[in-house]
């Protein structure tokens, strides 16, 4: 930060409220779970998905709460960041391996199969058709060009399905760095083949043995890694979380999606749709896909994991992953492992930008059970053709609840960001639809 | 350091350790909170060999500058049931000659709300408290809100600390500035890292507060060399792998005398760092 030197005096520090108290409520705290005041200074809404201010705060998530040894690293990204996203040549760049590599723009589908079961107008942002096989690989191209940026020759990230693993030594491949990405022991039993995948593309994949074996303990090991390599190394979050900037560089590497998705709309729809709909684990294909609609009337709708609902009726603010943000935990603190069928959503928090959201009341949050998922992947395949990865059947399964029940009123125009497609979930699949007698596959 | 009250309030870390350098090299050995049924025990014994202030581990789920050694350590309390609730209190009322500094991480504050957490750890006589994941730009309430408590934030300085915010950093720091030897986590390394002898320079250069180094020292000989151009050293790793291998705290309290008189020898013979 040498444009800011610091000075004696005390470095700026957003006053941040203090976390409700679980027993006794001390005067000038918010009582338990309930919300924390918002500043009521400026316009909120023109704030919404902007740059966060100098903190990385998001109202009162986010921030930097990473160790010492981290912060010059992560003011190096913030600085190269804004120095890139800024640069047209880089743009440009980031742009034309999106297009050429990857595939870009990704069509948007119209589902009129599926519409007519569900009384809806459906269109899909269909992610799944990218190289890769999901959103993943936006956010990995631009923080690979990034790493190329900075100096540095490796990459480390975390990775819960293999998605975002398989997407960033994709991208370690294409470039020329190295790659170690971390998954945990659990989730490389149930995505073998991803694992398979990152080893082909000359990635290695590191088992994660420590706490839940999931994607929480990657990111753990992620940091860990990043701590004693920080000059050589490039650590590649894979979703809107983490310390400043992640969640707002992974947001603006994915916003594409929303901005392809609102121009698609135009064509299709004639206008914005009544409800964007997309899964959220941390929680960035739905940041890119709502980006693009914060300043429509569109609701907001974003879809976890009953199992790992940081928003839902057992999340609180906290502090996990370099982040302030909401999180499964007890009332000491301890973090809870969140429990779905999905590795990618098998995440205790959410990104801070989401919280935020909830907190504003901008975009609102629900979830989706495992068997209500696992019922949405086979209507899906059965009536488009379509089989989504178990991550976005979350979003479809809350779409189909919500038009039988009429919460999506009959006639609603609706997108939905199928974030990627079910291949690593077939095997998955297969033996859960076996072990529940309810395979389809006879029928 | 005798007959205190209970009004008294915790002790003042950054005063006992002024005190204690001037006298010889600070030893500051670690025990994860709850670790087993007699961690209070390998306290006493830490104090009794010769330590000049320990730190208590208030375990979290997910200790990310860890290494393998503490996180197993974290995680073997938190089975017991350990909680901050029940570390604090087998602390509370307990003197042990020596001032308590708690190492934690920030979840396990803001849970409790900064000033909650504050009081309590007043209320059980902690004089200081680290919490790692809380830099600068993060840590001004926490801060405040502890030193109203009487609780010294300790602050800690990586290798990659630039001048202008080290100087910062020492001058909010209270009870010690924590130097970390190496870029990396906790954990025994075979050998003490370069960047070592660099930051304690840089620190002792910046700051007359006591500057104490720590992560990757294993035994005597590296005590000795990383507080060679610092005040003394923080020990953890090493001593909480000796409590995992079920030695009684007698043990861990000779395997702290074995460190505190090599730092003892090797101040009267500064020429000659034993090895």
């Amino acid at each position: 930060m040498s444009s800011e030197p610091l000075t004696p005096e005390p470095v700026p520090n957003e006053p941040v409220p203090n976390e409700p108290v679980p027993n006794e409520p001390v005067p000038n705290e918010p009582v338990p779970n309930e919300p924390v005041p918002q500043r009521t200074d400026g316009p909120v809404e023109r704030d919404l998905m902007g740059v966060p201010d100098e903190t990385g705060r998001f109202g009162s998530f986010g921030g930097r709460f990473v160790p010492e040894a981290l912060v010059p690293a992560c003011q190096q990204l913030e600085q190269a960041f804004r120095a890139a996203w800024s640069s047209p040549a880089f743009r440009e760049r980031y742009h034309s391996v999106l297009s050429d590599y990857a595939g870009r723009p990704s069509p948007l589908t119209e589902c009129h199969n599926l519409s007519e079961r569900l009384g809806l107008r459906v269109v899909m942002k269909r992610e799944d058709l990218n190289h890769t096989g999901s959103h993943k690989i936006n956010n990995v191209v631009g923080q690979a060009l990034l790493t190329l940026e900075m100096g540095k020759g490796r990459l480390v990230a975390e990775t819960g399905a293999g998605q975002h693993g398989v997407a960033t030594a994709t991208a370690a491949a294409l470039f020329g760095l190295e790659c170690t990405v971390y998954m945990g022991e659990v989730d490389m039993e149930r995505q073998e083949l991803n694992v398979f995948r990152m080893r082909l593309l000359g990635a290695e994949v590191r088992s994660v043995r420590s706490g839940s074996r999931t994607l929480k303990d990657a990111v753990n090991e992620a940091l860990r890694d990043w701590v004693g390599t920080v000059g050589s190394t490039h650590y590649c979050v894979g979703s809107v979380m983490g310390p400043h900037p992640y969640p707002w560089m992974v947001r603006e590497l994915q916003a594409i999606i929303g901005q392809e998705a609102r121009e698609q709309c135009e064509r299709v729809l004639g206008g914005p749709p009544d409800v964007v709909v997309a899964c959220v684990g941390g929680g960035s294909n739905a940041a890119g896909t709502f980006s693009g609609f914060i300043g429509t009337n569109a609701r907001l709708v974003g879809v976890e994991a009953a199992g790992g609902a940081a928003l839902g009726p057992k999340g609180v603010p906290g502090i996990l992953h370099g982040m302030r943000s909401f999180l499964l935990q007890d009332e000491f603190g301890q973090i809870e492992e969140a429990q779905s069928i999905s590795a990618g959503l098998d995440y205790p928090g959410i990104g801070p930008e989401h919280a935020h959201l909830a907190e504003v009341g901008r975009a609102e949050y629900s979830s989706a059970t495992d068997s209500e998922v696992l019922d949405a992947l086979q209507l899906l395949a059965k009536t488009e053709g379509i089989i989504p990865a178990l991550e976005p059947a979350h979003a479809l399964a809350w779409l189909v609840r919500a038009a039988a029940s009429g919460e999506v009123p009959a006639g609603s125009t609706v997108l939905l960001t199928m974030s990627g497609r079910g291949d690593k979930d077939a095997e998955q699949v297969m033996s859960l639809l076996r072990a529940a007698g309810g395979t389809g596959g006879g029928a | 350091m005798s007959g205190r009250e209970p009004h008294d309030g915790p002790r003042d870390l950054e005063a006992a350790l002024r005190a204690a350098r001037s006298k010889h090299k600070l030893l500051v050995p670690y025990v994860t909170g709850g670790l087993r049924d007699d961690w209070v025990e390998m306290v006493l014994a830490m104090a009794a060999a010769g330590a000049d202030a320990i730190e208590v581990g208030l375990p979290f789920s997910d200790p990310m500058m860890d290494g393998p050694t503490i996180q197993e350590a974290s995680h073997l309390a938190l089975e017991r049931g350990s909680t901050p609730a029940s570390v604090l209190s087998a602390l509370r009322g307990l003197d042990v000659g020596v001032p308590l500094v708690i190492m934690t991480y920030a979840n396990i504050v803001v849970r409790a709300g900064t000033r909650r957490f504050a009081s309590e750890l007043s209320a059980a006589g902690i004089s200081g408290a680290i919490v790692p994941d809380m830099p600068l730009e993060e840590s001004g309430q926490w801060e405040r809100d502890a030193a109203s408590q009487g609780v010294q934030t300790v602050l800690l300085a990586a290798p990659v600390t630039p001048d202008d915010r080290l100087a910062v950093l020492c001058e909010r720091s209270h009870g010690f500035i924590y130097g970390v030897n190496l870029m990396g986590v906790t954990g025994e390394r075979p050998s003490l890292a370069s960047s070592s002898g660099v930051l304690a320079r840089r620190l002792k250069a910046a700051t007359d507060k006591p500057v104490v180094m720590g992560f990757g020292i294993s035994g005597p000989d590296q005590a000795v060399a990383a507080s060679q151009d610092a005040d003394g050293v923080v020990v953890a790793s090493a001593l909480m792998r000796t409590a995992m291998d079920g030695a009684p705290p007698d043990d861990v309290g000779k395997q702290v005398a074995a460190i505190r008189a090599a730092l003892d020898g090797a101040g009267h013979e500064m020429s000659s760092p034993k090895g």
